[in-house]
């Protein structure tokens, strides 16, 4: 399970590092924009458009996609207890597992209250 | 500043952020958004963005030393995890509908408590809890355990769990709220409150870190929280800082550093709620 968890950060970090080079060397001379929140200028906000995206190279888009193999490490630690639970036929620990793998898919599909 | 400079300025700010991090055992996130936002001027909703995914990139990427040791607590984990992440989906949720100004005074004011907690908390050694019937639902849960000691396996049962159970989702709920990790809450509870013993604590909740930003992730990047071109420094300069704060651990001057990481704070979150107020 240690070894999912460092090939996952490796890749998400692969991914971020090359798409990092790739907006620097397109974007590094234009001014920032950080100063002022606008839900209307972000673009990859969706797993679609950012998949889209990085298969096209798109330099903001490979850095989101390892963003997203970054965050589904912790899932993947739940989905392993999930897994090590049932092994153990231990029904009660598997639904918890179940029902915070819920909350997750809730969240990460960009669902709020 | 062009966006090279501010790229850099990120990453050494990061890599400091992690360095210090992962030295002290405190989060980099209460030091990555007062940094992002008092020193550079960025907007609070991205830097919570940033913040909460460099949580996580720690959270793993430490994660894989802590489970050998077999001081995590799965079941514990597992259980409180239930509250942690519904706690976190209420926090973004609030996060999306609340104006910057609101988080960030949000944001110093926690601040300002963590230090009041750590100075008055180190003293204080919380009174036995109890007889045994405050172990009823840890017994019946299975949520007992053992940890490892030179003299062998030590036994122990939880305390309070209904009590941890709550102080987890108000952990999660900040979390999701202001990108943070909530470790020191998570091992605040339990720690204290759960009677958990310490490394069993501080493993258990660096398992239950990530999984409960993982939660909000989702939220922060449907709402444009997540800015690539400003996470992607931040993420990188995190990882890199603790792993060079991991190396320099042994001979480190801990107690040192927590004293003066705390003053950081403690001017951090009084900046922090001056900006949000507009003094």
């Amino acid at each position: 399970m240690g070894i999912v968890l460092r090939v996952g950060v490796v890749m998400a970090t692969v991914l971020v590092a090359a798409g990092g080079i790739a907006y620097l060397i397109e974007h590094g001379d234009r001014a920032t924009h950080y100063h002022s929140f606008a839900l209307a200028a972000a673009s990859l906000t969706t797993p679609a458009a950012i998949v889209r995206g990085a298969l096209a190279l798109e330099p903001t888009a490979l850095i989101a996609l390892g963003l997203i193999v970054l965050v589904l490490t912790p899932v993947a630690r739940v989905l392993f207890a999930l897994l090590a639970f049932a092994e153990q036929r231990d029904r009660l620990y598997v639904i918890f597992s179940l029902i915070v793998l819920c909350v997750l898919f809730f969240g990460l599909t960009g669902h709020s209250l | 500043m062009s966006v090279l400079d501010f790229t850099l300025v990120v990453f050494a700010g990061s890599l400091f952020a992690g360095f210090l991090g992962s030295l002290t055992g405190l989060g980099g996130g209460v030091v990555i958004v007062p940094l992002l936002t008092v020193a550079l001027g960025v907007d609070v909703h991205y830097a919570i963005g940033a913040s909460l995914v460099s949580v996580i990139a720690t959270s793993s990427g430490a994660a894989a030393s802590y489970l050998k040791e077999g001081f995590t607590n799965m079941r514990v984990g597992i259980f409180l995890e239930v509250a942690t992440t519904s706690g976190a989906i209420v926090g973004a949720s609030v996060a999306t509908r609340l104006p910057g100004a609101a988080i960030e005074v949000v944001f110093g004011a926690v601040l300002l408590i963590s230090v009041y907690l750590t100075i008055s908390l180190r003293e204080q050694q919380a009174a036995d809890a109890g007889p045994a019937a405050c172990e009823t639902l840890a017994r019946r849960l299975r949520l007992s355990g053992s940890y490892p000691t030179p003299a062998g396996e030590v036994d122990y049962v939880p305390r309070r769990v209904p009590l941890g159970f709550g102080i987890m989702a108000g952990a999660g709920a900040l979390s999701g709220l202001l990108g943070i990790g909530s470790g020191a809450v998570k091992v605040l509870a339990l720690d204290q409150a759960m009677r958990l013993p310490f490394k069993v604590s501080t493993t258990t909740s660096n398992f239950m870190i990530g999984v409960t930003a993982a939660a909000s992730a989702g939220v922060y990047l449907r709402r444009g929280f997540i800015e690539p071109g400003l996470v992607m420094p931040v993420m990188l300069g995190v990882l890199a800082g603790s792993l060079v704060g991991a190396r320099l651990l042994i001979g480190a001057r801990v107690r040192l550093l927590r004293v003066v990481f705390a003053l950081a704070i403690l001017a951090l979150g009084v900046e922090m709620i001056v900006a949000g107020l507009h003094l």
